[in-house]
């Protein structure tokens, strides 16, 4: 199917809409856009970081997922207690890969779920003793944590819990820091609410406690990689460019990232920012209050490499410029060995995507390396600054949707026809089963990383494998497609 | 009152955040920029318009200032 004209798409829109009753109809239609690269402001076309409507099915999560599962939980030497029932915990645990170097259970522990486990009596009665005690125990067992955060689930904001009283006496105490973060699961729309609360955490526990300590040895070219959440291995993979072209990473926040780094932060000279919906809150914290510049930057392929590789150099004298120069020439036959063995294979593809922070703009960039073009893409959580930022990043009169719901997205995918979906496993398994070669872009299937010119290599692969997968041929019962007759047969094919 | 955090932008336009409205917006024109006066009215690039508190001197930017809408 060629390129759809503005019309065509609007025209789609108001079809997918049709089901909706009124009310619900007009609400959903802020939601969906045609893009239009003239417009400079992103609220002329479509609203986003609104409730979701009551019964359509969102893909969102909630604050304390935002908090515990993005911002806090990939710090490694911390221990991070969700506070309150069990499950919370235990069903988020692990699942994010967020890689990290240590061993679980001594110095480090990610993938471990530290809970409360409210019971009735906790609930009738508080559970500020529980947390308490629960702290002790941990400092027993554990002693090489470099502190606890305490990650509220909703029924400690519903029955009022004084978990700030807790840590205070707890981090006089044992000495360590304790950080009480409200990130209630009731707490805003999605967890785009619950990053900001993590933000607003760090800043209040845990940022200022060097302030005035300048035993850190600095130097010129000190920077920090905000947002980057280390999926199998993201960090690294851009952190390895950075040190190559002269720059000292004296922080990753937080992937593979340590309190210590945290606390560090501040006496950086540029912070980089890779997800900037999850972090921008903590940058422009410490552009305030430290005068720290930051910039956003995109490793997802080698055309946007090069650019944020030279936009970061840009910050520093000319050894830095020169080393960003020789990265991007140090790896220049790589990746074009890559795109000359992957690009044949994936020319003109159709790719449709929706997922969460960064990655609905961020990666357009890198299947436009491999001559594939995104006709969709939306945000699950995104907020009108996100949109602003992807207008210019897609071509004009593709679709924008932003929290799709489950309808809206199979009509899209059924009319528009893309050859590769890009979301979440929650929607994997549905496009699969239309038989449309999909790839989990939250954790990347599996995989990973996509980040820098070692990651390209692996991203080029995936989508390859996922396309031109054979299975995707046999997607029809034999059976089926010969009772329907030769003109079933051509549409298949 | 929203609070307002003012930055530069790389081109030197003033930006005008506001976190719990994910508002950020240029600002177009602001009613006194002078090394003695600075504040009064600000009209932003949506059009929408802004009242600072007069001060006595242009304030450091980046800074987080309250802000009445007009």
């Amino acid at each position: 199917m060629a390129a759809m004209t503005k019309e065509e798409t609007e025209a789609l829109i108001q079809e997918v809409l049709e089901v909706y009753p009124e009310k619900a109809k007009k609400d959903r239609a802020k939601h969906l856009a045609v893009n239009d690269q003239s417009l400079e402001k992103s609220n002329k076309c479509i609203t986003s970081n609104r409730k979701s409507l009551p019964g359509v099915m969102t893909i969102r999560g909630c604050a304390y997922a935002g908090s515990k599962g993005v911002v806090w939980g990939p710090i490694k030497d911390m221990i991070h207690i969700s506070h309150g029932p069990v499950g919370c915990g235990q069903y988020s645990r692990a699942g994010r890969r967020n890689y990290y170097v240590g061993t679980t259970g001594v110095n480090t522990f990610g993938t471990m779920n530290f809970t409360s486990d409210f019971q009735e009596k906790d609930i009738v009665f508080g559970g500020d003793k529980k947390l308490a005690k629960l702290i002790d125990e941990i400092e027993a067992l554990f002693p090489l944590n470099k502190g606890i955060s305490i990650q509220s689930e909703c029924p400690i904001g519903l029955i009022g819990d004084d978990i700030e009283a807790v840590s205070k006496v707890k981090t006089k105490e044992h000495g360590k820091t304790i950080v009480p973060v409200r990130c209630e699961g009731f707490r805003g729309v999605s967890q785009s609410l619950g990053h900001h609360i993590a933000n607003d955490a760090i800043r209040d526990w845990v940022l200022d406690k060097r302030d005035g300590d300048d035993s850190f040895p600095t130097t010129p070219y000190d920077v920090a990689v905000i947002g980057d959440y280390n999926i199998g291995g993201d960090a690294w993979a851009s952190r390895t460019l950075l040190e190559e072209m002269g720059l000292r990473v004296v922080a990753q926040w937080s992937g593979d990232g340590t309190i210590a780094e945290i606390e560090k932060t501040p006496k950086v000279k540029l912070n980089l920012i890779h997800c900037y919906r999850s972090m921008n809150y903590i940058a422009r914290h410490m552009e305030e209050k430290y005068s720290i510049p930051w910039i956003e930057y995109n490793f997802f392929g080698p055309t946007k490499i090069a650019e944020s590789l030279r936009r970061i150099a840009a910050h520093f004298d000319d050894t830095i410029k020169e080393g960003a120069e020789r990265v991007i020439e140090r790896y220049q036959a790589e990746y074009e060995a890559v795109i000359a063995k992957y690009k044949p294979r994936l020319q003109g593809k159709k790719v449709m995507l929706y997922v969460g922070g960064l990655r609905p703009r961020h990666v357009i960039g890198a299947y436009e390396d491999l001559g594939m073009e995104v006709v969709g893409t939306g945000y699950e959580f995104g907020h009108n600054d996100d949109y602003d930022r992807t207008i210019k990043e897609m071509g004009n009169a593709t679709l924008l949707y932003d929290d799709v719901t489950g309808y809206e997205f199979e009509e899209f995918v059924k009319k528009i026809q893309p050859d590769l979906i890009g979301s979440g496993i929650k929607e994997k398994y549905i496009f699969q089963k239309m038989g449309i070669p999909f790839r989990q872009m939250h954790s990347w299937d599996y995989s990973g990383p996509y980040h820098g010119y070692d990651g390209f290599a692996i991203f080029a692969r995936d989508m390859d494998m996922t396309l031109n997968n054979p299975c995707w041929k046999n997607i029809k019962a034999p059976w089926k497609t010969e009772a329907a007759g030769s003109e079933a047969v051509k549409a298949v094919a | 009152m929203p609070s307002v955090m003012l930055r530069k932008r790389e081109d030197g336009k003033l930006l005008f955040y506001v976190a719990k409205k994910d508002l950020e917006e240029t600002i177009e024109s602001i009613e006194f920029d002078r090394p003695d006066k600075w504040g009064g009215e600000v009209v932003l690039g949506d059009g929408s318009r802004y009242y600072f508190d007069l001060l006595d001197a242009p304030p450091k930017i980046p800074i987080t200032l309250q802000a009445k809408r007009l």
